[in-house]
Order: structure tokens, then C-alpha cells, then sequence
């Protein structure tokens, strides 16, 4: 073991795991957690929830108890940026000039939201830190009126919470349905219809030209008047250190199967990283919290000299007004869908079939069980028989081909 | 303060105390307890702090609600029996002090 030990950039879900886990796994080596913020690490998901309707309180959105990172023997600084890596001296140095040596590096950089690209895009609000998520609870309230850009899960999930605080909310999506390249078309319609009915204005294939102090201004000059805009773009990951130290980078900082990167002294993990999923062979970014997870405990093997966990099946989450929508899978090759439920009653889920019979994803709104069920039924690559499948008197359980 | 065991399944056993109120996932999170990985956060999506209730608490504990979330999560997850639970809807009480639950053999 070396006595540099492990330096971890970033304190967000995946780093603060990252650290954890190398105590679990019994890493005696000294443990640095570098966090930019101000705050211990927390829980992201409740920034567009319950942080946002004040339903929240700091000690629940906080990860750890109070006095974890002392008892862990973990390193935690907080305000800490790292501006470069020196790979030939193993050292990052930080904002400020001073530098730390290190043994292994992860870095869990996070992403960053996109700016608006139009003229004032930087008056828009984000939502990605605790920062911004207080910043736009004080825009907020009845009788405010919140104009989104982008109907993707950050953007619906606003506007679900910014209703239950009384404010007006549009949201503006560019393409012609909800939630592009994240959901199905099905569940895209089903959320329309929901936020419509909670009273949530959409237009589709709308885009501001300019962000105005007074609101959003669209191509054929109408004023969408405004409190406050936020911009709900996706994220853009936070490569620069990396990219900069020579770093093999893409679309995010490129991983293995253990979360090395090209540098096999450095690992990556959590948003910033372009991964790969052996499920369904191929890489991308996969910005959720159970990715950074399973990435953190892979780092944390490779260091701690244990065998590295498989990866899962990708799952994600999301939580609007009263629905509980999870996700396994990826919407990759999908040859037909199977309804299973009740759409109007808001509890059903549409599995996602291959060609070949097997489940390539399942988007599971209020229905735990098909969530559970289809995620087992997607790890074992089952063929299914689809009228089964559809049929909710067969139990999940017998639902193969 | 009332007390848990955590017993990993190689048998290793954690006794820690978690504050009334705390759930029994917050307590393992908090004490960075091995085969409690929490991936949700304790919104009852993941199913991956399944722990399974040592016969003489299980009355005391109860039972996860017929057709609810946590049944329907248990439903699929791996390695479940008679007495499983996931510990992020278990909310300590002074009466559970002495608290005792066994980790599967994984939680993936």
C-alpha cells in the first residue's frame, strides 16, 4: 500500500460512496474527499422534490450522519476545487496553488448544466446543487409564474413541485413530445396528459429565442412573461482536469468495466464519466444515482484489491405529483411493447421487447411489482410470451415463453 | 439510544445505536455497515437494504402492507424469505432497542 493514499475530487453521491466503501472493504490507506461545495454531501433527487416544497430538512437531505466522515477516518474538504492533475508527480492541485499527492485518483467530477444557447441563456436558472435549488425556491410560490425549458425528468419534476407551491408553470420542449431520447413515446403521452391535468401548460416544438428579464421570448415575438426561467437542457460532464491531464475523455471521462480510466492510477466515476454497459454492448453517460453507486463500489474494489462487482441493469427513478415512475433497462433494439395495466388509472407498465422475445427495458408507473419483476426478467435475459405478459391475472412470475 | 445488530452474512456483527425515529437502512448508512447498500436513498425503489428480521422481532416489527410498495420491491428482489424487510421501512422505536437483523448475500 502506498501512503499517498486515495485522493477523491468531488463529494456528491458517488464520491462520498467511493470513500465509504473503501473503509468497508477495509482500505487502511489515508482517504481524501474533496468536495467544491460548501455542504456536507446530500441526497440530489430531493432538490426538484421535497428540498424544493420545503418538505425537507437539512439533516434528511445530508447522506451521513453528522459525524461520519471523522469517525470513518474519512478526509472531507469542503470548497475544495481542483483546477489540474499532475500525472507524473501524482498530485491535484487545488484552487489556491496548494497540492495533494496521490497514491489513486477518482474522480467524481459530476456534470454541470447546460446553458441555454440563446441570447440572456445565462439568466435562466439550473437546477443541479443545493445552490440552485434554493435560489429558485425563493423565485417560487402562488401565484409566480416558472417557465421551463426542456420537458425531460428535471423539468417535469419542477413543474410537479413548483404546482404544489401554487406557481403558474409552462414548460417549452423543442422536440414534439416530452421526455426525448429518455422515454418511450407512450410514457412521454401519459405524462402530457398528466401534467396537463395538474394544470402544467406544454408546448411542444417551442424553443425561446431569447431569455428576457421580463421572460422568455419565442421565434414569432409573443412574450412569455415570467418570475423566473429555468433551463432543463441536460448536463454537460465535468471533464476539463481530466481532459487536460491527457485523460482518454468523450462524451465524459473514459471508463472500464472497473471505472479505471486510461491512466490506471485514476479512476472515474459518477456523471462524468462515459461507461460502459455490457448489457446492452454499449457505452454512454448514465447520469443517475444508481449508476454512480455501482461505479463508486467498483473503484473502491479495484483499490481495495477485491474482486470488482458486474454491473446491474441501469434503473432510474422518478417521482411526480402522486406517480412513482422506475425504469430498468435501456430503450435500445426494441421491436414491440406489451401494455400491462391500466393506463387511465395511472398504474401499468409497458415492457419493452427485442426481437428475440427478450426485455430490453420496462418504464413502470406506480407499479412496483412489474419494476421489480422486469428488471429480474431483463438480468436474465428471459424470453417472454407477450400475451402473458399483458395478461394481469398471470402472476410476473409465470410470464415466460 | 436504542441499539442494533447488523449481522453481514459471513456472520461479522455490528452493534451500533440508531436514534428513535432513524430508519434501521439510515442507521447501517450512517454507521458504514457492509450489505446495506441503499441505493435509493430510502424512497423504497431499489430493494437493496433488504435485511431479514430475526424471529424473535419479528411480531414487533410486523410485516411489510399486503400489495404495497415494499411487498411489491420484495416481490423480485434476490434471496427474500418469511421473515425479509427492507430496513428503510423500518423506523426505529424505543421497544425495538436490542433490534437484531441479518444482511443477505447480496443486495444486487
Amino acid at each position: 500500500m502506498d501512503d499517498a493514499g486515495v485522493v477523491i475530487v468531488g463529494a456528491g453521491h458517488a464520491g462520498d460512496a467511493a470513500a465509504a466503501h473503501l473503509r468497508q472493504y477495509g482500505y487502511k490507506g489515508k482517504v481524501t474527499l474533496l468536495g467544491a461545495e460548501p455542504f456536507v454531501p446530500y441526497h440530489r433527487p430531493p432538490l426538484s422534490k421535497a428540498w424544493l416544497k420545503g418538505a425537507a430538512t437539512e439533516a434528511e437531505l445530508a447522506l451521513r450522519a453528522a459525524d461520519f466522515h471523522t469517525k470513518q477516518d474519512i478526509g472531507l474538504r469542503l470548497g475544495a476545487t481542483v483546477t489540474s492533475i499532475d500525472r507524473t508527480a501524482r498530485r491535484v492541485v487545488l484552487a489556491g496553488g496548494e497540492s495533494l499527492p496521490y497514491g489513486h485518483l477518482i474522480l467524481a467530477t459530476g456534470a454541470r448544466a447546460r446553458e441555454l444557447p440563446v441570447p440572456g441563456g445565462g439568466l435562466a436558472h439550473a437546477l443541479r446543487t443545493r445552490a440552485d435549488a434554493d435560489r429558485l425556491r425563493l423565485a417560487l410560490g402562488p401565484g409566480k409564474r416558472l417557465v421551463l425549458v426542456g420537458g425531460g425528468y428535471i423539468g417535469l419534476e419542477i413543474a410537479a413541485s413548483a404546482r404544489a407551491l401554487g406557481a403558474h408553470v409552462t414548460v417549452l420542449e423543442r422536440e414534439a413530445r416530452l421526455l426525448p431520447r429518455v422515454a418511450s413515446a407512450a410514457l412521454a403521452d401519459f405524462f402530457l396528459a398528466h401534467h396537463r391535468a395538474e394544470g402544467v401548460e406544454i408546448r411542444l416544438g417551442v424553443t425561446p429565442e431569447a431569455v428576457l428579464a421580463e421572460g422568455a421570448r419565442l421565434a414569432d415575438g409573443e412574450v412569455l412573461a415570467a418570475d423566473a426561467m429555468l433551463a432543463g437542457i441536460g448536463a454537460v460532464p465535468n471533464t476539463e482536469p481530466a481532459a487536460a491531464a491527457g485523460l482518454d475523455c468523450s462524451d465524459g471521462v473514459v471508463v472500464d468495466s472497473a471505472a479505471r480510466t486510461s491512466d490506471p492510477a485514476i479512476f472515474a466515476i459518477g456523471d462524468c464519466t462515459y461507461r460502459p454497459v455490457p448489457a446492452y454492448g454499449t457505452r454512454l453517460r448514465l447520469e443517475s444515482v444508481p449508476s454512480a453507486l455501482e461505479q463508486a463500489r467498483q473503484a473502491a474494489s479495484a483499490i481495495a484489491g477485491r474482486k470488482v462487482p458486474a454491473a446491474d441493469v441501469p434503473w432510474f427513478w422518478s417521482d411526480q405529483y402522486d406517480i412513482r415512475l422506475q425504469i430498468a433497462g435501456l430503450l435500445l433494439d426494441v421491436a414491440d411493447t406489451v401494455v400491462r395495466g391500466d393506463v387511465t388509472a395511472g398504474s401499468f407498465a409497458l415492457f419493452h421487447l427485442r426481437a428475440d422475445g427478450s426485455m430490453a427495458a420496462v418504464e413502470a408507473m406506480n407499479a412496483p411489482e412489474s419494476f421489480a419483476a422486469g428488471r429480474m426478467l431483463i438480468a436474465r435475459h428471459t424470453l417472454l410470451d407477450r400475451e402473458k405478459l399483458a395478461d394481469p391475472a398471470v402472476p410476473l412470475r409465470d410470464v415466460g415463453a | 439510544m436504542p441499539n442494533v445488530t447488523y449481522i453481514e452474512h459471513n456472520g461479522t456483527a455490528h452493534a451500533v445505536d440508531v436514534p428513535v425515529g432513524t430508519s434501521v437502512m439510515q442507521g447501517a448508512v450512517d454507521n458504514n455497515i457492509p450489505g446495506i447498500d441503499a441505493d435509493c436513498g430510502g424512497e423504497c425503489a431499489c430493494a437493496t437494504c433488504h435485511v431479514y428480521i430475526e424471529p424473535e422481532w419479528e411480531a414487533l416489527v410486523g410485516k411489510p402492507a399486503e400489495g404495497g410498495m415494499e411487498a411489491s420491491m420484495l416481490s423480485f428482489a434476490a434471496a427474500t424469505q418469511e421473515n425479509s424487510r427492507l430496513s428503510c421501512q423500518i423506523e426505529m422505536r424505543a421497544e425495538l432497542d436490542g433490534l437484531v437483523v441479518r444482511m443477505p448475500d447480496g443486495q444486487h
